[in-house]
């Protein structure tokens, strides 16, 4: 592992501290709709239960969205601390998506969130409810605008090199934000988060009837957790095609690499289900086809090819070609600023100048490179394609199961049978931890199969950290991970610790605690809001 | 598109945010962090800490959004200053980074077990969230003064060559005290309003110590800065609406070179004597027994302070100690045209919306602790 640079560090560290920040990110967006939804049900039909639901769920919704704040500071500042030169390369674009989310969205609902809490016996019932849709929208638009900076590195838009300052600049700001890629993103993402969200609720309450415990509380939150859960479920499947759809337009070497698909096949291209691929061989061996699939899906189209990994290498390879001639435009340029010939020749071609800057990792200076150097660079434009291949497919997989679950429980908790199908109850708690299975390797396919691109096509990852000793990285690597580990564990100690507790009796009062007394909870100190020693569980 | 306002004036106001939202930094969050500083010193009981916790306890959240977008807006607004700044003090960030983020979690957990040992963790971590970054700010400060030791190559790739315990020197470090006792000061008068009898007291004492303290710090601080410290002056041209090259100008170093500013355009002079005067009149109001009155005043010596060292070093932002020409200023380490203008138009629009509901938040949940909270509001801290 010594061998380890500072790039191989930084984005270990970067991979390492988002994976866990989205560990609460799909929570907090799924349970604080839920909150809105339960909380609605309460203003509108007046019934205390629904309140006390809004209450219990947001105190399990309230150590999540602890941590996930406490995760998310570090990646506001990592871009600066590890990726300095990818910083001062695009800070011009994917700067301002970033501070308006900090404007428009974490400014509402953190504001908003501390009044969730301390707000319920200060505020009127629909001023409560207004406080709480805004924590809802205002999480929701923060991973709006985080995912329009996001959908930049993969779909650059609306931006130009400038000779003169080394970096790119915006152009048409409205391109960035009605960028196709940010807007399927956003609703695949979110939707995501509902999912979890929903899961989340319908796997404890599944819990709780299982338990006896609970039972009127259960009951609802299920029927919420699995209509809302439904439609979400929905969503993610068919805007993840529309995010497929356009990954074809913009990102055609990881929809090959995903579909482990080596060669153009003639139109319309089959899907792979199955497939053993290898980045060595390259081929993917075993495969098992659907005809036509991907061909309809990728291109909605009966007669648009889907390129195949070897002819976007050749593609790549002449885009090096043309790359190290505005390479060296620039060279030129640097040099004296008034070089108009250079000049032209960057403005016309610098969509090519990211292709020869893949070059530097053979060679110091890209216009000397041999043909061998860039046969090879051409080849790093492919992603680790055995690992997309499979993410992806856990991902669809766990998609599609969703859309199942959801549709059962939809159908049994309408038909109010949740009671005598305990095996689906049993079904639904264990599937909780699958939601972030599938979040966490959804990244992956979208972050890892952008390599060797920080900006696809204009920077490479490895061009972007940071120049600093690689003992800082390991020290705030190994830090973030002991940190954030030990803080993970308390977090689910204690949500567990408040599950287990549930909604206590005082919430219940009076429509509930009459009918179900004894399973009904625990007695808790008014004050502490602790347990008290006489438990009656 | 052309774009109604010029470059350099967009400059111009971008500096201006910059200090307006680490101004409105120090003064909402600067609070909730100095009730962290003071948390362990003058809450002798659970129930003190408690109440102590719940007088932030609503509005810490939104309060460092001011950080968080002090960043972004950096980001957007000076890519060179954020790249720079942040890798180059890298693992001070990362101590920041760790203090901040115990702060949450310190927050939310430290209820939910009863038990002494646990809530005393959470205690002192909430200390060392509140003391830390207090700390390094304004080491980080001292340092943007003395100029940081950092060049570019001929692809604008920064490399920073100080260490991390170079930034710990005796300047920089006074400067991180008087951080320190300035936000603490800020945080006693919050506290000092939030709260009635012991607490009280002992807020309002702890809150005159600390104005003080922080006058005669600054003061002192002001004094090194005219006598010994080498401040940078732009010798060459350098064109106000030119591209965000910084390694196209020439740059000067000599001893008291940042008092230039306050000497051509002596209007500036308000901002120190703010600094100094206004912790005074809140130490006095303070003793006098109106804390409302004394967190204006400590508003305005935090405003006084911080845009004292800003006025001085203008254009510059971030001098290089190590090759001066490389110095970051207000005229070529800024976005581009286009992009300073939609921010602006950004903040134009967000800001006196985020600043009116901040205001209702506050009118809601005005008045004082007191430990009847514990039993009307069960999600309390």
């Amino acid at each position: 592992m010594s061998d380890l640079d500072v790039v191989d560090l930084s984005r270990l560290q970067f991979a390492l501290t988002a994976l866990y920040h989205f560990l609460f990110v799909p929570l907090t967006l799924g349970l604080s709709v839920i909150l809105a939804i339960m909380e609605s049900v309460y203003v509108m039909t007046g019934r205390r239960i629904w309140r006390d639901m809004t209450m219990f769920w947001g105190i399990l919704f309230g150590i999540n969205f602890a941590m996930g704040v406490a995760t998310g500071i570090t990646m506001e500042f990592q871009f600066g601390t590890n990726w300095s030169y990818f910083s001062h390369y695009v800070g011009d674009v994917f700067g301002a998506p970033l501070a308006i989310e900090g404007l428009m969205a974490f400014f509402l609902e953190a504001t908003f969130i501390g009044l969730f809490f301390f707000g319920w016996d200060r505020l009127s019932k629909p001023g409560h409810l207004a406080v709480t849709w805004c924590v809802a929208i205002g999480s929701n638009f923060s991973a709006l605008w985080i995912l329009i900076a996001n959908a930049w590195m993969q779909h650059p838009v609306g931006s130009r090199f400038n000779p003169d300052t080394m970096r790119m600049e915006v152009t048409d700001f409205f391109a960035v934000i009605f960028n196709p890629v940010a807007q399927s993103k956003f609703v695949h993402t979110v939707s995501a988060g509902y999912v979890t969200g929903s899961m989340f609720v319908l796997a404890v309450s599944a819990w709780y009837l299982l338990h006896g415990r609970h039972i009127e509380l259960a009951r609802r939150s299920m029927t919420v957790a699995a209509s809302f859960g439904l439609a979400s479920a929905l969503s993610v499947v068919v805007l993840g095609d529309e995010s497929g759809y356009t990954t074809t337009q913009n990102q055609k070497t990881k929809l090959a690499a995903m579909e482990g698909l080596w060669h153009s096949e003639p139109a319309p291209a089959g899907l792979t289900i199955f497939g053993l691929p290898s980045q060595q061989s390259r081929e993917t061996r075993y495969a098992i086809h659907i005809p036509w699939v991907l061909g309809l899906i990728a291109t909605r189209s009966i007669n648009t090819v889907v390129p195949g990994i070897f002819d976007l290498v050749g593609e790549a390879k002449q885009r090096i070609h043309r790359g190290i001639e505005v390479y060296a435009a620039v060279q030129r340029l640097r040099a004296d600023p008034k070089d108009g010939a250079a000049r032209r020749i960057v403005e016309e071609g610098q969509g090519d100048l990211g292709y020869a800057m893949l070059l530097r990792r053979y060679v110091a200076d890209p216009t000397k490179a041999t043909e061998q150097q860039i046969e090879q660079a051409a080849w790093d434009t492919v992603p680790n394609v055995p690992v997309l291949f499979w993410s992806f497919r856990i991902m669809v997989g766990l998609g599609f199961y969703f859309i199942a679950l959801f549709a059962v429980m939809f159908f049994v908790a309408a038909r109010r049978e949740l009671d005598r199908r305990r095996w689906l109850l049993w079904v639904a708690f264990f599937s909780l931890p699958l939601p972030w299975i599938a979040a966490e390797v959804g990244w992956i396919v979208a972050e890892y199969g952008r390599q060797p691109w920080i900006i696809e096509g204009i920077l490479p990852t490895f061009l972007a950290a940071s120049p600093i000793p690689a003992s800082s990285v390991w020290l705030s690597l190994i830090g973030f991970v002991v940190f954030y580990t030990a803080l993970l564990v308390v977090d689910l100690f204690l949500m567990v610790k408040y599950i287990r507790i549930g909604p206590t009796e005082t919430w219940e009062v009076p429509d509930l605690a009459a009918r179900q007394a004894p399973p009904g909870g625990i007695l808790v100190d008014r004050v502490s809001l602790h347990p008290s020693p006489t438990l009656t569980e | 598109m052309s774009i109604p306002l010029d470059y350099e004036v967009l400059r111009l106001i971008w500096w201006a945010l910059l200090g307006i939202l680490l101004i409105g930094f120090a003064i909402f969050d600067g609070f909730d962090l100095g009730t962290a500083i003071l948390l362990p010193f003058i809450g002798r009981t659970n129930t003190e800490r408690r109440l102590l916790i719940n007088s932030v306890g609503p509005v810490w959240e939104g309060n460092q959004v001011w950080f968080i977008l002090g960043g972004g807006a950096s980001f957007a607004a000076w890519p060179p200053l954020y790249a720079t700044s942040f890798s180059g003090f890298y693992l001070a960030m990362f101590l920041v980074l760790l203090a901040l983020i115990l702060r949450p979690v310190a927050f939310k957990f430290r209820g939910k077990i009863d038990n002494p040992l646990w809530r005393e963790i959470w205690d002192w971590a909430l200390f060392v969230g509140g003391f830390v970054p207090a700390l390094i700010f304004g080491v980080a400060f001292g340092n943007l003064l003395l100029g940081v030791p950092f060049h570019f190559d001929d692809e604008l790739r920064a490399f920073y060559t100080g260490g991390f315990f170079a930034l710990l020197n005796p300047f920089a470090l006074l400067c991180g005290i008087v951080s320190v006792a300035m936000l603490t000061a800020h945080g006693a008068i919050y506290v000092a309003m939030k709260t009635t009898g012991l607490l009280w007291e002992r807020a309002r004492l702890a809150g005159i110590g600390a104005s003080i303290l922080t006058a005669v710090l600054f003061l002192i601080g002001g004094v090194c800065v005219y006598f010994f410290v080498m401040g940078y002056t732009v010798s060459g041209p350098l064109d106000h609406a030119g591209p965000s090259n910084p390694l196209r100008k020439t740059v000067e170093m000599s001893t008291g070179a940042w008092i230039g500013n306050y000497r051509s355009e002596p209007w500036t002079i308000v901002a120190p004597v703010l600094g100094i005067a206004a912790p005074l009149i809140a130490a006095w109001m303070l003793s006098r027994r109106r804390p409302g009155t004394a967190f204006i005043a400590s508003s305005l010596g935090l405003l006084g302070i911080i845009a004292t060292p800003g006025l001085a070093m203008f254009p510059f932002i971030l001098p290089s100690s190590s090759d001066p020409n490389a110095s970051l200023t207000v005229w070529d380490s800024s976005s581009s045209h286009l992009t300073l203008f939609i921010m602006l138009i950004a903040v134009v629009i967000f800001l006196p919306i985020v600043l009116a509901y901040t205001a209702w938040v506050y009118k809601v949940m005005y008045g004082k602790v007191s430990p009847q909270l514990f039993e009307t509001n069960r999600q309390a801290y």
